[in-house]
């Protein structure tokens, strides 16, 4: 019979070798980028163009965040009318995004990372100062 | 057969290390020191309840009910905005964790290279470019992180806050990224209030007076000296003062 291994045992019987933090990139602003360089350590675990996928993709997640179009006005303006009580009830643009973003980097640690010994923190744990890539000890899973 | 162990899951809020008060479960999020936000509440409160009770009911009848209703309506957009700035997350950084503190020093070491023993570091700063300007980002050693660009630490609550305009203590909360919007609205229409109640107090006055005589109608209704809106605007002028202040900090990056 097949074993699968959840995230969860993985993190509890695993060591930690090491931790990457992939910075912000200001380069265009203030918005929310995170770098695509692929840091040296990761070279041996996993493939540079997946790597630059993923974090490409956040990028653009974020973008679709803070993007400031017709929808954000009227949200905005039907919550100052309503004295921010319509989000008692409704959430906001950004929330709705940043849900999406949780869910993707779950997809991806199940999918690419944890097969690799990796783990991907969401940034909104640390502020969106950093993406935390957790790299664990190399260990045989399969018997 | 083991037993299984329920434990109870830590929130995220009673691991704060910052100075923050919270109530309900962690939905309401404060600084420790809340006299100056009682006094607030007790002065917009008291103000419009003397306001209601003694001047609506001639107002409502005599000129329109619409003026009361409008003042209801303000009167709960203020509070609401209020208890919404006082009561929510400014918008405070996470503490670097250790392996991320220790790994920001690494790389602080690198740059610096080798101190002689007796001199002084230099200060830690990380060079970062946006839009082409080079912006210095400092690091904070209570966090034991760089802050990003117009972060700063409030001491009072011991955090660092992203684009931090400052500690105020009449709403009790820091004012930051995260409930500039309502500090701000709780400005601008406190002031309208307190013009509004300004204003309907003289007609007030002014329309009792005709019927009456002047001091007839102060002996008549102690409550309606005009002069009480000016205790609302005691909490209005210095919160002003700092939106005022914060404006050349808030607004672009400088080089140098």
């Amino acid at each position: 019979m097949a074993e699968t291994h959840s995230l969860q045992d993985m993190r509890q019987q695993a060591a930690v070798a090491a931790k990457v933090f992939i910075q912000r990139d200001y380069t265009n602003g203030t918005m929310c980028q995170f770098q695509t360089k692929f840091p040296s350590e990761l070279e041996t675990k996993i493939d540079k163009q997946q790597f630059e996928e993923t974090i490409r993709t956040l990028n653009n997640l974020y973008a679709e965040a803070e993007k400031l179009g017709s929808q954000s006005f009227i949200e905005g303006c039907l919550a100052c009318l309503t004295a921010y009580t319509v989000f008692l009830c409704m959430e906001t643009h950004y929330e709705k995004v940043l849900k999406k973003i949780a869910k993707y980097i779950q997809e991806q640690n199940d999918k690419i990372y944890a097969p690799r010994g990796l783990l991907l923190t969401d940034p909104i744990e640390r502020g969106l100062r950093v993406i935390e890539i957790t790299i664990y000890e190399d260990r045989s899973f399969t018997r | 057969m083991s037993a299984v162990m329920i434990t109870r899951k830590v929130r995220k809020w009673e691991k704060l290390p910052g100075k923050n008060t919270f109530c309900c479960d962690g939905r309401v999020m404060m600084a420790r020191q809340k006299g100056i936000f009682y006094l607030t509440l007790f002065l917009i409160v008291g103000t419009c309840s003397l306001f209601f009770a003694f001047e609506c009911p001639y107002l409502a009848v005599h000129l329109s009910p619409a003026i009361p209703v409008f003042a209801v309506l303000l009167f709960l957009f203020v509070m609401a905005m209020l208890l919404r700035t006082s009561f929510s997350d400014p918008g405070v950084l996470p503490r670097a964790l250790p392996e991320e503190a220790n790994f920001i020093e690494m790389e602080i070491e690198a740059a610096n290279g080798n101190v002689p023993s007796g001199q002084r570091p230099p200060p830690r700063i990380r060079n970062v470019q946006i839009n082409n300007q080079i912006v210095k980002l400092k690091y904070c050693y209570t966090c034991k992180i760089f802050r990003p660009p117009r972060a700063s630490h409030c001491s009072i609550c011991d955090n660092c806050v992203d684009r931090f305009d400052h500690h105020c203590p009449w709403v009790g909360n820091c004012v930051g990224k995260r409930n500039y919007r309502y500090f701000y609205l709780f400005t601008l229409t406190l002031s309208l209030l307190t013009i509004y109640i300004f204003a309907f107090d003289i007609v007030h006055v002014v329309m009792r007076s005709v019927d009456q005589g002047f001091l007839n109608t102060l002996k008549e209704t102690p409550g309606t000296y005009p002069f009480r809106s000016e205790y609302i605007l005691c909490v209005c002028a210095p919160c002003f003062k700092d939106i005022r202040n914060h404006e050349d900090k808030t607004s672009h990056y400088c080089c140098g």
